[in-house]
């Protein structure tokens, strides 16, 4: 068909039949992008990164590292188990505490608390700390990381929410070290 | 029987599939095609529905199948398209082997959840939009899970069987490839003159004449995929995916144990640039391959570098492959606790000796150092380590660290060092004297 000619009536009606798929394709395809896009572009669930109680601070003594859970603050019936999170609670001195997230800062991997040699080993590829969370060996970059925490009426509360990964830079997982204990 | 035939003929009269089929069945194909190295583009086909095992066979002969056809050169002109398909087919499979062991859902498919997180999330700016979208939230959960069987029984699915039917369409249009004979050059003027020449006059039907082969080791891979389910079981599930069950070493699927030991010897630095940046790189040549090798020698006899280079690769995964299911790098963590100090590195030592003994067991040394073959192996072994150290040596190593070991000058109180290190002296082969500083003799008379 050149621009000179008159569109036919079948190249009109042809073009309208292909618009009308066009739209009942995009109506379709809208709530499944959406779905799939949806943990990045709706707004966080309010409550999706709270405070969260450890319990009393008398379960955790001081100078010692101990192994903590709590229920994240976003759960659904069907999470099961996989809503409780682990952390490693240290209490410096009996004021001032450090919580580490059990996700090694390599690749995530739990790891353990050594109370004998002070060092948190890794057992996927080795990464150790010491007890103040800083990068020991092994591959980590960086050291653990750390939850925000608030001591309230004798109860130890965290900043939980989202799990730690060494390339997200989480506003809660960022604190100010205290001095090397 | 004449029934079967006229039912048959019933539905033909009104599908007219027959025609075509009977077309495409006789198809010819190069003489020599109709080889037993063809065989593995359709055992790939036959074996991708099964699970398990299956996915396993399925990488594997996807890797074969992948070999040969560079071996053969069948990714040369005109069967450029063919190859990048059959790239994003790899891709593909490998995508569906990782979303199957996420489905497992145990406890190797929650810390390799958090593993993948970990490796998105160093994407620059979007990682962290990327950690959600692959976690469908903030945390693994059950959200995730929905996520991952919509990827693994939908989408990824959805594209492999699209893939496959344009793989197998181009297969049909542009014929399969000959045998590569040395001396006989792919030039794009005059190649698919002379393939027509070479099936329309030597050709034969690729049904049956070529099929029985395919047939055959369909079968033959089938059957050994019950096989191994009989006599080896399934793998896994394992434990349960509760994050706050921290004793476990987690451990991917055999096909990303490479990956898994690669990334225990990146250095620390090199890390982010190679995840980001190697994938890229590896599926850029892949898919550019056909383009800046698209004529000259197809057969492998004429061209070493591509042998060269599928035996390297062949190494470098093989290796990896070998130290991902040994995990060298991983302190053994009960070591300390569960393996003692054999006795004959303890029979007649002084108690200061013994007391380092003690020390180097109770502060969880043999998590990562080894004492006659027990023990982690993350670092050197420490049997003879009095002739690779002084008595200072070891004692800075002790206390600093250094070469990828923790220091423990805080963990240790000066008592402790000294009788570690005193240990650590005795551990000498018999008739070999330990290192000295031959400095100190000069001094201290």
């Amino acid at each position: 068909m050149t621009s000179s000619e008159r569109p036919s009536r079948r190249g009109i009606f042809l073009g309208l039949g292909l618009l009308l798929n066009a739209i009942a394709g995009l109506t379709l395809a809208v709530p499944i992008l959406r779905y799939l896009f949806s943990p990045v572009s709706r707004g966080r669930k309010p409550g999706s990164r709270a405070w969260v109680s450890l319990g009393r601070v008398e379960k955790f003594p001081a100078g010692q590292t101990r192994f903590a859970t709590y229920r994240n603050p976003v759960v659904t019936p069907s999470d099961g188990e996989t809503a409780t999170i682990p952390c490693w609670v240290r209490n410096i001195d009996g004021e001032r505490f450090q919580i580490f997230a059990i996700n090694c800062a390599h690749l995530g991997c739990p790891v353990r608390w050594f109370p004998q040699s002070n060092l948190f080993m890794c057992p996927c590829h080795g990464g150790a700390y010491y007890a103040d969370g800083s990068r020991a060996s092994g591959p980590p970059e960086r050291g653990l990381f750390e939850y925000r925490y608030r001591v309230d009426g004798g109860t130890l509360f965290i900043e939980a929410g989202a799990m730690p990964t060494p390339g997200a830079s989480l506003a809660s997982l960022t604190v100010r070290r205290p001095p090397c204990a | 029987m004449r029934l079967m035939g006229r039912v048959g003929r019933w539905f033909d009269d009104r599908l007219q599939l027959g025609k075509p089929m009977m077309a495409t069945m006789a198809h010819p194909v190069p003489r020599q095609t109709a080889s037993w190295f063809y065989v593995f583009g359709s055992a790939a086909l036959t074996v991708f529905a099964l699970h398990g095992w299956g996915s396993n066979f399925m990488l594997a002969i996807v890797l074969i199948h992948m070999v040969q056809v560079f071996l053969f050169g069948a990714y040369k002109f005109p069967r450029e398209l063919t190859w990048i398909i059959g790239v994003l087919l790899l891709l593909v499979t490998l995508g569906m082997a990782f979303t199957g062991q996420v489905l497992r859902f145990d406890q190797d498919a929650y810390w390799g959840l958090g593993l993948g997180a970990s490796i998105v999330s160093r994407v620059p700016v979007l990682g962290p939009a990327l950690v959600n979208l692959l976690l469908g939230g903030p945390i693994i959960a059950s959200a995730t899970l929905s996520r991952f069987f919509a990827l693994h029984v939908f989408v990824i699915p959805g594209l492999l069987i699209g893939f496959v039917g344009l793989h197998l369409l181009l297969v049909l249009k542009l014929g399969i490839n000959e045998w590569p004979m040395p001396g006989r050059i792919v030039r794009r003027a005059n190649y698919l003159a002379e393939y027509h020449e070479l099936t329309e006059r030597d050709g034969i039907p690729f049904v049956p004449a070529a099929v029985w082969k395919d047939i055959i080791f369909s079968g033959f891979v089938l059957l050994s995929i019950s096989a191994c389910a009989a006599l080896f079981g399934p793998f896994g599930p394992g434990g349960p995916p509760d994050p706050t069950i921290i004793q476990t070493a987690p451990h991917p699927d055999f096909f990303f144990l490479w990956l898994y030991a690669l990334l225990s010897f990146l250095p620390p630095a090199a890390e982010t640039p190679v995840l980001l940046i190697g994938p890229v790189i590896a599926l850029g040549v892949l898919i550019a391959l056909p383009f800046f090798a698209g004529e000259g020698e197809k057969s492998w006899k004429r061209r070493p570098i591509a042998v060269l280079t599928v035996l390297l690769a062949a190494v470098a995964l093989g290796s990896l492959t070998h130290l991902g299911a040994h995990t060298p790098w991983s302190p053994v963590m009960d070591a300390w606790s569960g393996e003692p100090i054999p006795e004959k590195y303890l029979k007649g030592r002084t108690a200061l000796e013994r007391h380092g003994a003690l020390v180097l067991q109770l502060k969880q040394c043999r998590n990562c150092h080894s004492l006659d073959e027990t023990g982690g192996k993350r670092g050197p072994a420490l049997d003879g380590v009095a002739v690779r150290l002084t008595q200072d040596q070891l004692i800075r190593q002790v206390v600093q660290g250094g070469g990828n070991m923790p220091a423990y000058g805080k963990n240790l109180s000066p008592a402790e060092t000294t009788a570690l290190v005193a240990f650590l002296e005795t551990l000498h082969p018999p008739g070999q004297a330990p290192a000295s500083d031959a400095s100190r003799a000069a001094i201290v008379p």
